[in-house]
């Protein structure tokens, strides 16, 4: 299993290796693919299923599936938009409001995993079901609030003054710096593995800001969905209750043998997850300027696992990263967005969307295989 | 019915015991796993616990590492009357267990998995740097052979695997560790490995708890056999005494069976001695 070829490696390096090739076939067949301008309209697409997708990417991370992210974005999106326009709340309020109504759905689904001992898969099938029909109740008779809150609607409208853009380039550059340094210099097992994705921050954001600035500079949108991601990471890689919640996907019987509350851990994600969904869902209605009937659709929920699962995380549970969700939006988007551009039919998109899914997903179902030692057992207790 | 335990092992220390269980009852449904049960275990002596399978040596032990809940009886620790109701309160009490399939998270790497669940750092935040440099103490420790520490456990091989699994149990400084099952799943020469870890906690004054189906293993490494049968204790021998043939006979019941039968038969046929 030493081979240069192993399937675990090889769903690790393939994420961005798709990435290279679709990006190489689109600007092949449109040049104003790789433009400013249209990489910053990819960037701006991508940014609200992105977000959905760190959602799938946590509760798949603990072994489980929620499939009502799409309607939970949608539903807390239109109570922020509800009560900023019909009841004229303050932004801050109505954002916090609409984070709060998805922390409460995230906790009414892991009640019914947790106590009633429901699948995941079921629990959160009947709740796409549920806050579908919650998003159309809240949306009243006309079917569709229009935003107009002036703070709502810069959240995906504004964009950064190019010297603002440069300044946070430095910062992550520097940044990246440090911690590579600090890394090799505690000479810790295997550095190299922790500082390459310090490399790739560090030289990657001068470049990026260096496009978007060719354009109408760096969008606030995306900034708020890299600060997610960034946090996202952290918690996963650096916080016992990601740690935990690995070690849940990974083996939750010894995880509890092991001390750990594996309950509290399935509540903590499952409210985290809804609430991501949420942010997800105002960053759409933000660029959208309004929340309607089609806000939240099965179609987002569909994309957001689907670049989860591109992206390099496991269905199986407890491997992946949070990057995963920025990798496989990014393959998404690109297939969307190129497709487009060279005038494709969207039977098209969907047909390559999947096939690339499937070729993921068969990756990864290796890997899992080849992971699979006799010494596995998913023993329950009561034996 | 309790067969009279109190006479101390090999090489047990002047001191009670440090874990010791009294009279422990525990029923799944209809089924009576353990009927009145006694144990005990001194710091820096490898106790053996044998019996055939549905004997109730995996429930004794899950009762002690506060998996199951024991109907009746009683634990003590350090002689102090104590109610273990999670696995985290045995691991706080100093009861650490290695559990048959290990319980290792396949997907993390060795120092994730050697502190899963005490993690060191702040209440929030873990401290990589430091834990990593408490796995390379702990593994030296236990002379362990792993490449490096920061590679999945999955790609390990069973013994190393096992090696983690027991330099895990080492982590909250415990006073007593159990091994369910240590070497059943391995070859000659990490039984070998796994044996000498046992005989490096014995020497580092823990009290070794060791369930065991392999004979040749128990008489190897333990101080003193404890024969559980039907959910209750059977017999106790001092390893250096006993045979393999006794063990048996203790295990499987009393000499009317097909065992002792064969044995009985043969040493009859076999001439003096």
């Amino acid at each position: 299993m030493n081979g240069s070829v192993s399937p675990a490696r090889l769903g690790r390096w393939a994420p961005p290796a798709a990435l290279a090739v679709i990006w190489l076939v689109m600007s092949l067949s449109n040049p104003r693919f790789l433009s400013a301008v249209n990489l910053t309209n990819l960037m701006l697409q991508i940014v609200a299923v992105g977000a959905v997708a760190v959602a799938v990417v946590l509760v798949l991370l603990i072994g489980e599936i929620d499939l009502s992210v799409g309607a939970v974005s949608g539903f807390g999106a239109a109570v922020t938009a509800v009560l900023s326009v019909k009841q004229d709340w303050p932004a801050v309020l109505a954002i916090l409001a609409g984070l709060a109504t998805g922390a409460l759905v995230g906790l009414a689904h892991a009640a019914m995993v947790t106590r009633v001992g429901v699948p995941s898969f079921v629990v959160t099938l009947a709740g796409l079901l549920t806050w579908q029909g919650a998003l159309l109740l809240v949306l009243g008779d006309t079917g569709t609030v229009n935003i107009d809150d002036p703070q709502l609607v810069a959240i995906a409208g504004t964009f950064l003054a190019p010297a603002a853009g440069w300044a946070l380039a430095a910062a992550v550059t520097a940044g990246s710096v440090v911690a590579i340094v600090g890394s090799l210099r505690r000479e810790r097992d295997r550095p190299a593995r922790r500082v390459w994705p310090w490399v790739v921050a560090g030289a990657g954001a001068p470049v990026a800001v260096v496009v978007f600035n060719a354009d109408r500079g760096v969008p606030l949108a995306v900034v708020v969905f890299l600060l997610l991601l960034a946090g996202g990471d952290l918690m996963v890689r650096r916080t016992k209750l990601g740690r935990h919640a690995m070690a849940t996907g990974s083996n939750a019987s010894g995880a509890r043998r092991a001390g750990i509350a594996v309950d509290r851990i399935r509540l903590a994600v499952f409210m985290l997850a809804s609430v991501l969904a949420v942010t997800g869902g105002i960053l759409a209605a933000s660029r959208l300027l309004a929340v309607n009937q089609s806000s939240g659709s099965t179609d987002l929920m569909l994309t957001a696992v689907a670049a989860a699962a591109i992206g390099g995380t496991s269905l199986f549970g407890g491997r992946g990263t949070v990057w995963s969700a920025l990798l496989g939006a990014l393959v998404v988007g690109s297939l969307a967005n190129g497709l487009d551009l060279m005038g494709a039919s969207s039977p098209i998109r969907l047909i390559a969307t999947g096939l690339v899914l499937a070729v993921a997903v068969g990756l990864d179902t290796l890997a899992h295989r080849a992971e699979v030692t006799p010494f596995r057992e998913h023993s329950r207790p009561g034996r | 019915m309790s067969v009279a335990t109190h006479e101390s092992g090999a090489s047990a220390a002047t001191t009670g015991p440090i874990l010791e269980l009294i009279g422990i009852g525990k029923h799944f449904g209809a089924v009576q796993a353990l009927a009145g049960a006694d144990f005990h275990v001194h710091a820096g002596e490898v106790v053996a616990l044998v019996g055939d399978n549905g004997a109730g040596k995996s429930t004794l032990v899950k009762i002690m590492s506060g998996v199951y809940q024991a109907d009746s009886g009683s634990m003590r620790v350090d002689g102090r009357e104590v109610h273990v109701h999670s696995p985290s309160a045995a691991q706080s009490l100093g009861i650490a267990t290695v559990f048959q399939d290990l319980a290792l998270c396949d997907n993390l790497d060795v120092v994730a998995n050697l502190f899963l669940g005490s993690e060191l750092g702040t209440k929030a935040w873990m401290d990589e740097v430091v834990m990593e440099k408490e796995s390379w103490r702990l593994l030296r420790e236990l002379g362990a052979k792993i490449p490096t520490v920061r590679i999945p456990v999955a790609s390990l091989s069973g013994g190393q695997r096992q090696t983690v699994a027991i330099a895990r149990s080492l982590v909250g400084n415990p006073k007593v560790v159990m091994l369910d099952e240590p070497t059943a799943a391995l070859g000659v020469a990490q039984t070998a490995e796994v044996l000498n870890l046992v005989e490096r906690l014995r020497e580092q004054r823990l009290g070794v708890v060791l369930i065991s189906h392999n004979m040749a293993d128990v008489q190897a490494v333990a101080d003193r056999i404890v024969v559980l049968r039907l959910g209750r204790n059977e017999a106790e021998f001092r390893a250096v005494d006993v045979t393999t043939e006794q063990l048996v006979a203790a295990i499987t019941g009393a000499s009317d069976n097909v065992v002792a039968e064969r044995n009985a038969r043969r040493e009859a046929s076999g001439g003096p001695e």
